[in-house]
C-alpha cells in the first residue's frame, strides 16, 4: 500500500470520526439542556414560550373537531383555552396537537404537548406506570355499544360470535375484553389504530357492532352517513371519567393546571360566568373576592397570576356555559348533562374549597 | 529493496490492524454514549428499565388466535399470536408473490401483445402506488364491498365469499388477513416480475438458439434451458423482495389485521413502556430477515454455477 492509498482509506475513517465527535458533543448538549429543563417548571417554559402546546383527539366533535371555519372548538379544546387564558389573558395562544389515542402518552412522556386534553380516561395504570398525572375530570362518561337499528341487536349477549370494530391504545379495547370475558360471550375484535377505519368498517358492514365511549359514539354517530339508522345500547360497559394530564414529576406545573381546571367547576358553583362576572367585582363575599384575586394571592402561590380565574371565566366562561355550548341541548349531540352536573344539583362535579 | 518491502508488508498490516481497532473503539464509544443518555432520560422521566411488564396479564383481545390465547394470559403470549399471524401472513405472501411474479415476469416477455401489455400494465400500476393505499383498496373497496354473510357468493357450493372473508371446507380466512396478503402479493409480485425479466434478459441469446435447434417446444425451452440460467441472477434480488414484504406486513394494523407489530402497540400504549417494546419489535424483525437471508443465501448457492 502506497501512501495514497492509505490516505485514502483513513480519510474517510476521519470524517466519520469527526462526525461522531459531533454527534457525541450533540447527545451531550440535548441531555444537558434537558437536565436543566428538568429542574425547570413547565409553567415556567409555558410561560417564557408564551404559547400552551395543547394534545387534543381533533376527530371528535363536541370535544374537539376543527369547524368549517378552520378553528377548534368543544370541552376539550376550552379546558386548553381556559389554561391559555389563564396564563396569558389569551386564550388563543394555544397550538393544538392532533394526536390518536395510541400517540397521546408518548407525546405527554416527551413533552412533545405540555398537556394532553383529549377525552383521555383516567385509569391506574396510566397515572403510575404510564407516567401520567391527571388534573381533575371534566366529563364522566360510560363505555356503550352502537349496533344498527335493523340488525336486532338489543343486549351483549345478542353480539355472540359477531364482530365488533374498536380503536387501538383505548380503554375500550380492555372494557370489551372484560366485560365479554365476564359473560363468557366469544366475539371477534376488529382493532383499527384510526378512529376513522373502525367506524368506515362499521358503516360497511364488516363490523355487526361498534364500541367506545358513549360520547363518541353520540358524536360520531352524528358525522356518519344515516344516522338515524344506528343506536346506542342502554348497556354501561364501563365507566370512563376523562380528565386532562400532563407529565408525572412535574408538582408545579400540574398544581397550576389542576386549579384551571377546579376554578371551571368553583365558578359555576358561585354563579359566575362569562356575561355576569363584572357584577362580582365588588363582591363583599371573601370567598368571591379570593376567587376572582381582588383580595389574597392565591394564584401567586402557584405561579400564575391572582386574577386567573376571573380571566377564564371572562374568556372562556364556567363549565355550565363550556358544557352547553359545546354538548348541550341546543348542539346536534345533545348530551344530557346527568352525572356532569355540579354536587349540588345531583351530580358529580365538585371543586375543594378556593383557600 | 527486500528489507523495506517487507518493512512496508509489516507496516501496511499495522496500520489495518491499527484502523479497524479505531474503528471498533468509535462504534462502542458511540453505543456506550446512547445507552448511557437513554439511562439518564428514562431515569429523568421517571421510567424503568427492564422486560418485567411480559409477565402481566394483557387484557386486551385479538381478532385472530391461530394459538390458543384469551385475554387473562400474558404480554409475551399475546405477542407470540401477533408473531404467528405474522408469520402467516409472510410466508403465504412470499409463496404467492412469488408465483405472480414469475408468471408476470415471464408473460412481459411473451410475444403475445394483450398478454404482454396486461403485465406492463399490471407491474407499472402496483409498483408505482404506495402499499398503504393498495391495502386500503384491497380492504374497503374489494373486500368490505362484498356481499354480507348471508348473501355469500359460492363457487361450486365449495367456497364461499363474504364480507367476513373467505371460507373453505376445511378453514376460513378473514377478510382482514386476505386485503393483506392481496396487498402484498400484487405489490411486492409486481416486483418480482421486474426481476424476473431482467433474469431472463441476461441470459445470452445463444442459449435460446441452441435450444431452439434441438427442436424443444417454447415451454420446454424457458423450463429447461432459460430458467435454471436466469435464477442465478433472480436470487440475489429475490431475497431483499422477500425481506421487503415481511417488513411491509407490519402495516397489517391499517386493516385491522392483528400482527406482530399490532400487537405490540397495544402492549406499548398499555404499558408504556416505549423503548423495550421498540427493543422487541426490533430484535423480531431483525430475526426474521436474518433467517430469510440465510434461507436465500443457502438457495442461491445451490442454483449457482457449480465450478468443474
Amino acid at each position: 500500500m502506497d501512501k495514497k492509498t492509505l490516505i485514502l482509506a483513513i480519510a474517510p475513517l476521519l470524517v466519520s470520526l469527526s462526525a461522531c465527535s459531533t454527534e457525541v458533543a450533540n447527545t451531550g448538549n440535548t441531555s444537558n439542556t434537558q437536565a436543566t429543563q428538568a429542574t425547570r417548571s413547565r409553567l415556567d417554559i409555558v410561560k417564557s414560550r408564551g404559547q400552551l402546546i395543547c394534545g387534543v383527539s381533533g376527530e371528535l366533535p363536541g370535544f374537539s373537531f376543527v369547524g368549517s371555519d378552520g378553528k377548534y372548538s368543544g370541552l376539550d379544546v376550552d379546558v386548553c383555552r381556559a389554561i391559555a387564558a389563564a396564563l396569558f389573558d389569551k386564550p388563543d395562544a394555544v397550538e393544538y396537537r392532533n394526536l390518536n389515542a395510541k400517540e397521546r402518552f408518548t407525546a405527554v412522556q416527551t413533552s412533545e404537548v405540555d398537556v394532553l386534553s383529549r377525552n383521555t380516561t383516567f385509569t391506574l395504570s396510566r397515572d403510575t406506570s404510564v407516567g401520567l398525572e391527571f388534573a381533575p375530570i371534566v366529563f364522566y362518561d360510560g363505555q356503550g355499544i352502537m349496533v344498527r337499528k335493523n340488525s336486532g341487536i338489543k343486549t351483549l349477549a345478542d353480539l355472540k360470535d359477531k364482530a365488533i370494530c374498536t380503536q387501538t391504545g383505548t380503554t375500550n379495547e380492555q372494557n370489551l375484553a372484560d366485560q365479554m370475558r365476564k359473560r363468557g360471550i366469544p366475539y371477534k375484535p376488529l382493532v383499527f389504530e384510526d378512529v376513522n377505519t373502525a367506524y368506515a368498517t362499521y358503516v360497511q358492514g364488516r363490523c355487526d357492532a361498534v364500541t367506545s365511549d358513549k360520547s363518541q359514539l353520540i358524536s360520531r354517530r352524528t358525522i356518519l352517513p344515516k344516522p338515524e339508522e344506528h343506536v346506542i345500547l342502554d348497556e354501561n360497559l364501563s365507566s370512563e371519567p376523562f380528565a386532562p394530564a400532563v407529565a408525572d414529576g412535574d408538582s408545579k406545573w400540574a398544581n397550576a393546571v389542576k386549579w384551571i381546571v377546579y376554578s371551571l367547576i368553583k365558578a359555576e358553583e358561585l354563579g359566575i360566568n362569562s356575561q355576569n362576572f363584572a357584577k362580582f367585582a365588588n363582591s363583599n363575599d371573601p370567598e368571591i373576592k379570593r376567587f376572582l384575586g381582588t383580595e389574597g394571592n392565591l394564584g401567586q402561590g402557584m405561579g400564575l397570576p391572582n386574577d386567573f380565574a376571573l380571566r377564564i371565566i371572562k374568556h372562556v366562561g364556567n363549565y355550565g356555559e363550556i358544557y352547553d355550548r359545546n354538548l348541550g341541548p341546543k348542539t346536534k349531540l345533545n348530551f344530557p348533562r346527568g352525572r356532569n352536573q355540579l354536587w349540588t344539583k345531583g351530580g358529580l362535579l365538585f371543586s375543594p374549597p378556593f383557600r | 529493496m527486500h528489507n523495506f518491502k517487507s518493512s512496508l508488508g509489516r507496516g501496511r498490516s499495522f496500520w489495518h490492524i491499527i484502523v479497524q481497532l479505531i474503528t471498533v473503539f468509535l462504534v462502542a464509544f458511540l453505543v456506550a454514549i446512547l445507552w448511557i443518555n437513554l439511562n439518564r432520560n428514562l431515569q429523568q422521566l421517571g421510567i424503568q428499565f427492564g422486560f418485567d411488564f411480559l409477565k402481566q396479564q394483557a387484557s386486551f383481545d385479538i381478532g385472530e388466535t391461530p394459538i390458543a390465547y384469551k385475554p387473562s394470559d400474558t404480554y409475551s403470549r399475546a405477542l407470540w399470536v401477533g408473531l404467528i399471524n405474522s408469520l402467516r401472513v409472510a410466508i403465504a405472501g412470499m409463496f404467492l408473490a412469488t408465483i405472480v411474479g414469475i408468471f408476470a415476469g415471464i408473460a412481459r416477455l411473451s410475444d403475445n401483445w394483450l398478454v404482454r401489455n396486461i403485465s406492463v400494465v399490471y407491474v407499472e400500476v402496483f409498483r408505482n402506488t404506495p402499499l398503504l393505499l393498495q391495502l386500503l383498496f384491497w380492504y374497503s373497496a374489494v373486500f368490505l364491498s362484498l356481499p354480507n354473510t348471508e348473501n355469500k357468493i359460492s363457487f361450486f357450493n365449495i367456497v364461499y365469499l363474504s364480507q367476513n372473508g373467505v371460507q373453505f371446507p376445511w378453514f376460513k380466512l378473514s377478510s382482514e388477513f386476505f386485503a393483506l396478503l392481496m396487498g402484498l402479493t400484487c405489490y411486492t409480485g409486481a416486483f418480482i416480475a421486474e426481476i424476473v425479466r431482467g433474469g431472463i434478459q441476461s441470459v445470452p441469446k445463444g442459449q435460446w438458439e441452441a435450444a431452439r435447434s434441438l427442436g424443444l417446444k417454447p415451454s420446454l425451452v424457458m423450463r429447461l434451458v432459460i430458467f435454471p440460467q436466469a435464477l442465478r441472477v433472480i436470487v440475489p434480488p429475490l431475497t431483499s423482495q422477500y425481506l421487503n414484504l415481511t417488513k411491509n406486513s407490519s402495516l397489517a394494523i391499517a386493516v385491522g389485521y392483528p400482527d406482530i407489530y399490532f400487537v405490540a402497540s397495544t402492549t406499548f400504549n398499555q404499558t408504556g413502556r416505549a423503548v423495550e417494546v421498540m427493543f422487541l419489535i426490533m430484535f423480531t424483525y431483525l430475526t426474521l430477515s436474518l433467517t430469510i437471508s440465510v434461507v436465500m443465501n443457502f438457495f442461491n448457492r445451490m442454483v449457482m454455477i457449480k465450478e468443474r
